[in-house]
């Protein structure tokens, strides 16, 4: 019978895995000098506050996601709020109506800046099978997304990789993002503000 | 006392005579139809008639049959007698240019909002409901999306490929 063996492989822990790499930055004793772009960028990835919109069976996986065996508290994002003001990233998972619409938007809207999206399965990325008189043609037509997980629903694994991906994006975004024209013209290409 | 379908089909004819007409058994649910204008009579016959008790409004809807000029649009009522534990359908046909139909909501409440579902969907006017306002779709649609002369896929979309369809 063949053993089963796990980690053949193996990779010897590190501190460094654990918390990340450090910004680059002048060091020396007692001391370490950077940009704070990159200290307040390290500080937001690791302590997102999702809020869940689920509206449908990519709803059940993020459960799955959040529960022990996959556990997005690994991430810094232990906390999901229920309120859009305390809270950092939309995460839209499943079907989003016509009329479900204009509530997604107030709910962006009522996130405070910095404000981070993501579109979780095949119906908020594009409408999915959904392509039909009722269902909105994906999330993208009323607010801005930054990571599409794709996937009819996407396993946990899938929704953790979007959430690295939107962890890498936080953590490299400029501290001046927010208040420069490009992003001004991203909203205002969407009627906000 | 219990009643049959031939016993229902016996005392509508005799009520309403030659108005009540194309009576069916399929798989043992008697339906029927009659013109426009006396469906709340029958309804009324069929709820209030001791012997019928019709009480409970199941279902409201209607089908639209684009090949039928003249009766585009049915409207089916699907009866229940709770006491007797039967079923009935009920069909009234009317012109997709003129869709009135008198409202059955003073008789059942519940029709309120099944015949707003029902004007959602098919555009059927019923005459006298109290508030005859879209109920599932978006205020702003401007069209009946389940009558057939509408596809049923989202028209406002570009990007999606006719040809990765099957319809090219």
């Amino acid at each position: 019978m063949r053993p089963v063996r796990f980690n053949i492989n193996a990779k010897v822990a590190s501190t460094k895995d654990a918390i990340g790499q450090a910004p680059p930055g002048f060091e020396g004793e007692g001391f370490f000098t950077t940009k704070m772009s990159e200290v307040v960028g390290l500080a937001r990835k690791n302590s997102l506050w999702p809020l869940p919109f689920a509206t449908s069976c990519c709803g059940i996986e993020f459960m799955a996601t959040m529960a022990s065996h996959y556990d997005l508290s690994r991430f810094g994002a232990e906390r999901v709020g229920f309120s859009p003001r305390q809270c950092d990233l939309l995460m839209v998972m499943g079907t989003i109506s016509k009329k479900m619409g204009p509530v997604l938007r107030q709910v962006y809207l009522q996130m405070a800046e910095p404000r981070w999206v993501m579109a979780v399965g095949a119906c908020a990325s594009s409408g999915g099978i959904f392509d039909t008189y009722s269902v909105l043609q994906g999330i993208d037509q009323v607010i801005p997304v930054d990571v599409y997980v794709p996937g009819c629903p996407p396993r946990p694994e899938a929704i953790i990789d979007g959430f690295m991906r939107i962890q890498d994006l936080v953590g490299e975004e400029s501290i001046r993002r927010r208040n420069g024209d490009q992003y001004k013209a991203l909203l205002n290409s969407y009627g906000i503000e | 006392m219990a009643i049959s379908n031939s016993l229902i089909q016996e005392n509508l004819l005799e009520k309403f005579g030659e108005n009540v007409s194309n009576f069916q058994d399929t798989y043992e649910m008697l339906s029927f139809e009659s013109s426009k204008e006396i469906n709340l009579k029958v309804l009324q016959f069929l709820y209030e008639e001791d012997s019928l008790g019709f009480r409970f409004l199941t279902d409201l809807t209607a089908v639209h049959y684009p090949n039928q000029i003249g009766r585009e649009l049915a409207v089916v009522y699907h009866l229940h007698n709770l006491v007797e534990n039967i079923r009935l359908r009920f069909k009234v046909f009317t012109s997709i240019n003129e869709p009135n139909v008198f409202t059955a909501s003073k008789l059942f409440e519940s029709a309120n909002w099944m015949e707003r579902e029902t004007y959602d969907f098919f555009g059927v006017n019923f005459v006298g409901h109290p508030n005859l306002i879209r109920v599932l779709n978006v205020d702003e649609m401007d069209y009946f999306p389940l009558r057939k002369e509408y596809p049923l896929e989202d028209q406002t979309r570009i990007d999606k490929d006719d040809e990765m369809f099957g319809r090219g």
